[in-house]
């Protein structure tokens, strides 16, 4: 009867130390995150990252990702917001190319039904034109396109993804009819890179890490990056430098099921917020070249909704989406 | 040329090391196991493994990762050669004649050349990759959507060696594949297609599904629909097991062109594996000396897409590893694998790190070398499959496909699609109209389709531009001279005939 008890007090010390060495150990989390889409893709690589920084840093004592492939996230979405209903234990990645798809695809489920939890990366998204192109910078791309647009052909990823808005908010931001522009969608960046290589089409549209080989060894030229301001030690200069307003970025982030309580918002947004100040993640980041762009609570929230906006905006404009 | 010798030397001694070929054997024995079964492709597996690698040496775990790749297209084949289940898509042109060899119970000889033929395309193929790779990537990045469009025409000429007796037939199954291939968004205007409202549709068929439905499905089917009318009973092994002295001579010149098939075209950004198999597939049956045996169980017809299935997958290494541009899910999950490590694949890889790129090139003629020890001996015990009753053996088909295509998308329309498929199977077997067309015309379809709206989208509508380029213009002619040569051909014939 003596030893019981010791034992107890025993085996509660070393919770508690291990807890208190460890600050996600006491909540237990053991999460299910989907990606929607396929292995391979930026959704996934964000999923089975968060996986791994997630566990490494302690903060979730496990993370189970699973891949809902379809229709740039609609599907996955449908399933995420009539399935987890009410579960605290669920998140799901999604980004730029979910709002548009959604839209096109007249989705019954829309972002407005999942609850926000965090903007995790972004990606920079360049123009560039094959080494041998009379085009040197982004005024005389804006000055093709007020020339002859439908002359100007631009080579990107898929209808109504973020090099597609790109395309249209670049042709709208140096006066150009944004409804004329001839945009070129090929699947992957494989394909797009030798239509623009091969001198196919005037110039591509990508995130910058996709084509920073080709732009380093001097295959292709960077006419323009679209961050705010100049990356750091990167001699390719912003759209804004060149007096063109275009500002865009792939941005990704992670959401939560509808109808969980605040207290489970908390929980999940505190989780991804150690997350993302662990080093686990912040090496992952480096190692995949991806911009850390943590925004969370209301201040996502926000942008989620004007992001939306300013997306369904430009898709109209170009005739994707009917109003 | 010394200089790549030299460094391949060196990579053989990297990929060599103990600690290495442990790692090449796992992914190996990995691959063949998913390529095994349907829906678990090479894709997801790398996936999966790829935080579990995250503390392993970088050369180690892309050389298992190059493992399961290869391993994967060697086990697609062995399940549709046996029961007439491709486990991927590329491997359906080896289900056409392979099965039909199974069930004539030369399972043997057709695991044997299919496995043969893939270590000798691999080879080849791997030692393409070594010395033409800076050569080839320049050639495939010159492929534009025009010339992608004209290599379709010349893809779409050849599938009629797929139709059987009635090109009537033949083509009404070829239009099956081509509407099939209309579902989903259209890739062009993002708008979609015949999906009927259902978000699972917006993405097409996956060529699989139709794959494993028609195929396994559909011939399950069938085989209980007939089981009253005749007991048809399997010999698993009749004749030797091994390739005898005719097969191999049937079998190498098969392998030879099935890899010049696949290696190009699976280094082209948009060639896939498909396509070299399909190719390859008709050209054997072109140049047989045996035709009558095609469709009965021609063992070209496995050498020759086997060969190609395999050396596209090596084909497929070229982009990758010199511009970093993954042109199939594996590869993508590769790119993925690379950057772990902070590497970056791309003409500076080379030069920034040769031991790992050679070590890795080195490691894939183990790979091949270990899959071929791998895979020889397990023929006797496949073919034993076939022994098993036909009610056990088809019952266990029905389950292992459906297995597959949850696996691949867990969703219930994906399975009402496969159960619908198997039930067209059962109806094109029943009334007689070939099977292979449709999927065909699912995967050539749609490429054809926006490949020819892209071309005319950058040529502002000039059709003329599918001449201008030289590629194209050729591709066409080859086209062309396919499509009039058989008719002009018997027109000469029925001449001389009337002559005498």
């Amino acid at each position: 009867m003596f030893r019981f008890p010791a034992r107890l007090v025993g085996a509660a010390v070393a919770f508690t130390l291990a807890a208190a060495a460890n600050p996600g150990f006491a909540q237990q989390l053991e999460l299910k995150l989907m990606a929607p889409a396929a292995p391979g893709g930026g959704w996934d690589q964000t999923a089975r990252s968060m996986q791994q920084a997630l566990v490494a840093s302690g903060v979730a004592r496990s993370v189970q990702v699973t891949n809902v492939p379809g229709a740039g996230g609609s599907v996955g979405i449908a399933q995420f917001v009539n399935g987890a209903k009410g579960d605290g234990n669920q998140m799901m990645v999604n980004g730029f190319v979910m709002v548009g798809a959604l839209a096109m695809n007249k989705s019954p489920v829309t972002l407005e039904q999942v609850t926000p939890i965090a903007r995790l990366t972004e990606e920079i998204q360049v123009i560039v034109v094959p080494a041998n192109s009379p085009i040197k910078n982004a005024q005389d791309l804006a000055a093709a396109v007020k020339a002859d647009i439908a002359k100007v052909t631009f080579a990107g990823g898929s209808a109504g993804g973020v090099d597609h808005v790109m395309a249209a908010l670049f042709a709208g931001a140096v006066g150009a009819d944004a409804k004329k522009i001839n945009y070129i969608p090929f699947s992957g960046g494989g394909e797009s890179l030798a239509a623009i290589l091969g001198g196919k089409v005037t110039a591509g549209i990508s995130g910058l890490s996709e084509y920073e080989g080709q732009i380093k060894s001097g295959k292709l030229r960077a006419i323009g990056v679209t961050s705010e301001k100049r990356i750091a030690g990167s001699d390719i200069p912003t759209f804004k430098e060149q007096g063109i307003d275009l500002v865009i970025a792939n941005w990704r982030s992670v959401v939560a099921p509808p109808g969980i309580t605040p207290e489970q918002r908390k929980t999940l947004s505190d989780a991804v917020e150690k997350m993302v100040k662990s080093d686990a993640w912040k090496e992952i980041l480096k190692q995949k070249g991806w911009e850390d762009a943590y925004l969370s609570g209301d201040a996502f929230a926000e942008f989620l909704k004007k992001e939306t906006a300013r997306v369904t905006d430009v898709l109209k404009s170009v005739g994707l989406v009917k109003s | 040329m010394m200089d790549t010798f030299a460094a391949l030397a060196h990579g053989m001694a990297v990929a060599v090391q103990p600690m290495n070929l442990l790692y090449a054997l796992i992914g190996v024995f990995l691959g063949t196991a998913v390529g095994v079964l349907p829906g678990i492709g090479p894709a997801l597996t790398v996936a999966l493994l790829l935080p579990v690698t995250y503390k392993l040496d970088p050369g180690g775990s892309l050389i298992m990762f190059a493992g399961i790749y290869y391993g994967g297209m060697y086990g697609g084949s062995t399940t549709a050669i046996l029961i007439n289940t491709p486990g991927e898509s590329a491997s359906m042109a080896t289900a056409l004649e392979g099965n039909k060899m199974a069930k004539a119970g030369r399972g043997g000889p057709a695991l044997a050349t299919s496995a043969i033929g893939s270590f000798v395309a691999g080879t080849i193929a791997t030692i393409g990759l070594a010395f033409l790779a800076p050569w080839l990537v320049d050639v495939a990045v010159r492929f534009g959507p025009e010339d992608y469009f004209a290599l379709m025409c010349v893809a779409f000429v050849t599938v009629s060696a797929t139709f059987g007796d009635s090109p009537v037939r033949g083509l009404t199954s070829l239009f099956i594949g081509l509407t099939l291939g209309l579902i989903g968004i259209d890739k062009l205007t993002g708008q979609a297609r015949l999906a009927f409202g259902v978000p699972e549709l917006l993405d097409g068929v996956e060529v699989t599904t139709l794959a494993v439905g028609l195929f396994a499905v559909g011939e399950a089917l069938y085989v209980a629909s007939r089981r009253h009318h005749t007991e048809e009973k399997l010999e698993p092994v009749r004749g030797s097991l091994w390739m005898t002295r005719e097969d191999w001579k049937r079998s190498w010149k098969p392998w030879l062109r099935g890899t010049m098939f696949g290696f190009p075209i699976g280094a082209l950004p948009a060639g896939g594996a498909e396509i070299p198999t399909f190719l390859s597939y008709s050209t054997e049956k072109r140049l047989t000396k045996h035709p009558e045996e095609f469709g009965k169980g021609a063992i070209e017809g496995v050498a020759g897409p086997e060969a190609a299935n395999n050396a596209s997958a090596a084909g497929t290494l070229v982009p990758l590893l010199t511009l970093g541009l993954p042109t199939s899910a594996t590869a993508a999950m590769m790119l993925a694998g690379f950057q772990q490590y902070g590497l970056n694949p791309g003409p500076l890889l080379f030069a920034e790190r040769p031991d790992l790129v050679w070590g890795l090139i080195a490691s894939l003629f183990i790979a091949n070398m270990m899959l071929l020890v791998l895979n020889l001996p397990l023929v006797g015990l496949w073919v034993r499959l076939l022994a098993i009753p036909q009610p056990w053996l088809y019952a266990g088909i029905l389950v292992f496909a459906t297995m597959g295509t949850i696996a691949a998308k867990p969703s219930v329309v994906e399975l009402s699609m496969l159960a619908g498929f198997g039930v067209l199977g059962f109806l094109m077997r029943r009334f007689d109209f070939p099977i292979a067309p449709v999927v065909v015309g699912l995967i050539l379809g749609p490429i054809a389709e926006s490949q020819l709206r892209r071309a005319l989208a950058i040529s502002l509508g000039d059709p003329l531009t599918l001449l201008q380029s030289p590629i194209s213009a050729t591709l066409l002619g080859i086209a062309l001279i396919a499509l009039v040569a058989p008719f002009v051909l018997k027109g000469l014939g029925r001449f001389k005939a009337n002559e005498d």
